[in-house]
């Protein structure tokens, strides 16, 4: 780092000139050099390791389109609908601004859940990556926080009503909950003084916050070095100059192998920006072309997409305060993952059958939460979400059992005593009207426990981990 | 504490409904009744110029447009300014916006809902949904207005093409699937000739659709037309950006032959 340091000859080009008074006074060199061109990354990455990089561009994308659309739009209940359509109309390229912001929302939430399960499915929240994943969990809750507040802007029915319904949930909480409530709203009901602090938090607070946060997430990234696909620290095994074997500088491998990435993200984003902006009522509900009215409430109220697999959650108790626990719950039990699978094996690849099995249900229960926190709230879907919620939380059960090489003994007792705590909640919720329906969509849950506790004990293979090869594979 | 408020509440809007006196037998919805795929082509500017037409002499009287200017109508349709000034009997500059002169506050007194505006109806409803609904006005002597709709029941709205439509009748068979009482649709009947033929009133209609839909996303067809471009452009850097890649790794995959 020191010929850096030193005074350009007089004879080099004006640049170099230029980035040498800059490093003098601005370690600019040394970050791009340990940050970027010599900061190695395993050679393995695949598929799932694009994610990251395109949850940047998606934030970069929100916030540039962000800042154009702020410039139009008017945090005011008399005017934030009609700023929308005259942003929609009046202004230059307006309506492109908004189907990219209103896009970005969506992907960035179908890009950074993709970004997760890649976590999962490699372990890359294992020692020593616990405090980079909790990160990464904070950027999530912050993400949300982002686009619940953004929903209330275009000031239409379905972000009135989704307001008051996720601002009242607050409420559930003893003693406290009407008085926090009010706080939040800053009124007796959500009004132009929750649309005008939302905006303030939507455009500003949170933002920063999450750039923040990106910020440390990659800096915990780069402390601790990127994982791969095969769960092996490649800083073990290092060559004569002291560079991992098995890595290669981020820049320029991983820059143009991302590049190649933004190519494919950016086609799928123009063609929904261009030719289904609300990608059949998905990704802008319908509903919300309504200007909000207080006095009438929807039929259906629910969130967008990206909030419907904790939305079943929520709705999936008749009491209100076990409704909210759960669904705050359903998150926060995610900040616990490094300490729930603490399996020394990191990669899914290597892990036995019945983690890996047990991994892709845990991908199809919370699509299907997804997609059941779409349905109206009816008395079955209420039930069959229940029994999708228990099989939620049965996988961090079941990946912490894993985790510790289970005696048969000790997967009979977890496997009776989730079965007693799933049937105590059916007791505790017990309506005689609708008992066939308890009974038959008990199987749900019933059959996952006999498939990841029981056919154990008659497959042991099943449970056997495979060896981890001591160099990363390229397939 | 609340709970007695509520029960109170609705006692008191039951009274309320008893003393309204909604007929007795009135079914509180209609079913079995489908849309109807509206006939969308917005690069036909004559359909859509027809549509203005017709919006402006049938509904413009009490909805509005508030979002819609009448010189991008101009604008978008290919009118010149004197046909624009035909279409424009109450606003006096073009750059005005296309509202009406009904008072929202007497309006509701009248209709007992105001005519909502409808800037953005197509994509809050879907263009099928308007379609349909235009034409699905029957003659129903407990309403109001004397006229119910199958697919927005018990509508406030009068029916605006009482005239070219003629006035149609319904059948339906009256069921009870959960208890309560529910008109099952079975057909319209024609009582009245209207003055355009059955035809003719479908065009009307589908021309009018056609134009609420421009009017709900003008820029649609600027959309269309600039994404190909977009996506070409996107598709040509993808594929120099892999052929980069490819370059670029070449020389990992030399280092690692063992790994092959």
């Amino acid at each position: 780092m020191s010929e850096t340091r030193t005074v350009p000859k007089p004879s080099a080009g004006w640049g170099k000139n230029l980035l040498g008074w800059i490093d003098e006074r601005f370690p600019l060199t040394k970050l791009w050099k340990s940050q970027v061109s010599e900061y190695y990354a395993p050679i393995n990455f695949n598929f799932w390791y694009f994610f990251g990089s395109l949850a940047l561009l998606v934030l970069v994308n929100q916030i540039v389109t962000g800042i154009f659309l702020a410039m139009s739009y008017q945090p005011n209940t008399h005017l934030a609908f009609g700023s929308i359509q005259y942003i929609m109309r009046d202004v230059h390229w307006g309506w492109l601004l908004r189907y990219m912001h209103t896009t970005g929302a969506s992907l960035f939430f179908v890009v950074i859940y993709l970004h997760m399960f890649r976590g999962l499915l490699y372990g890359s929240y294992k020692k020593p990556r616990e405090l980079l994943w909790i990160l990464g969990m904070l950027i999530y809750v912050c993400l949300m926080a982002e686009a619940f507040m953004g929903y209330l802007m275009p000031w239409g029915q379905m972000s009135y009503w989704g307001a008051v319904v996720i601002t009242s949930l607050f409420g559930a909480i003893p003693w406290i909950g009407s008085h926090l409530v009010i706080w939040i709203r800053g009124d007796f009901g959500v009004s132009g003084a929750t649309l005008n602090r939302f905006f303030a938090l939507h455009v500003v607070a949170i933002p920063l916050m999450l750039v923040f946060l990106v910020v440390c997430h990659l800096m915990a990234l780069h402390e601790v070095g990127s994982n791969n696909p095969d769960g092996i620290e490649i800083h073990e095994n290092l060559d004569e100059n002291g560079k991992p074997v098995d890595g290669v500088p981020f820049h320029p491998y991983y820059t143009v192998k991302d590049l190649f990435g933004v190519g494919i993200f950016l086609i799928i984003f123009a063609i929904i920006v261009f030719y289904a902006p609300t990608l059949k009522g998905i990704f802008i509900d319908p509903i919300n072309y309504k200007p909000a009215n207080f006095l009438q409430t929807p039929p259906d109220i629910h969130p967008l997409w990206y909030f419907t697999p904790y939305y079943a959650i929520l709705r999936s108790f008749p009491n209100k305060l076990f409704g909210v626990t759960t669904f705050m719950l359903a998150i926060v039990v995610l900040f616990f993952l490094p300490w729930i699978d603490r399996h020394p094996i990191k990669s899914v690849r290597y892990r036995a059958p019945f983690y890996r099995i047990l991994l892709l249900a845990f991908a199809a229960t919370f699509l299907f939460l997804g997609y059941i926190g779409m349905q109206p709230a009816t008395l079955f879907w209420q039930k069959v979400g229940l029994r999708m919620a228990e099989i939620y939380f049965l996988f961090f059960v079941t990946a912490w059992t894993y985790a510790r090489s289970p005696s048969k003994l000790r997967l009979l007792v977890t496997f009776a005593l989730s079965l007693a705590v799933i049937l105590w909640i059916d007791w505790r919720f017990y309506l005689p009207s609708i008992a066939a329906l308890i009974w038959w969509t008990l199987l749900i849950p019933l059959c996952y426990l006999i498939l990841f506790y029981l056919v154990p004990l008659l497959w042991p293979g099943g449970m056997r981990d495979r060896t981890v090869p001591t160099r990363v594979t390229l397939r | 504490m609340k709970t007695p408020i509520r029960i109170s509440l609705a006692a008191l809007g039951v009274l309320l409904g008893f003393a309204l006196g909604t007929p007795r037998s009135e079914a509180v919805k209609l079913t079995g009744y489908r849309l109807e795929q509206a006939p969308i082509n917005l690069t036909d500017t004559a359909s859509l110029q027809r549509g203005a037409r017709t919006f402006v002499n049938y509904c413009m009287g009490c909805h509005t447009l508030q979002y819609q200017r009448w010189s991008q109508l101009g604008h978008r349709l290919h009118l010149n300014h004197q046909a624009l000034r035909e279409l424009m009997f109450l606003q006096t500059k073009p750059t005005e916006m296309m509202t009406n002169a009904m008072p929202a506050l007497k309006a509701i007194r009248w209709f007992g809902a105001a005519p909502p505006d409808l800037s953005v109806i197509v994509d809050q409803k879907g263009s099928s949904w308007v379609y349909t609904y235009l034409q699905s006005f029957y003659i129903d002597p407990h309403r109001p207005s004397g006229v119910n709709n199958a697919v927005f029941y018990r509508v406030a709205m009068p029916d605006p093409f009482w005239k070219t439509q003629g006035m149609q009748k319904i059948v339906y068979r009256r069921v009870r699937p959960d208890g309560y009482l529910v008109n099952q649709f079975v057909k319209f009947t024609p009582i009245t000739r209207g003055t355009l033929s059955p035809r003719a009133f479908r065009r009307q209609v589908g021309n009018l659709t056609n134009f609420l839909a421009m009017v709900s996303h003008p820029d649609e067809l600027k959309r269309i037309h600039l994404g190909i471009w977009v996506i070409a452009f996107c598709v040509v850097f993808t594929i120099l950006a892999y052929a980069l890649k490819r370059e670029f790794w070449k020389d990992v995959h030399r280092k690692h032959p063992h790994e092959q």
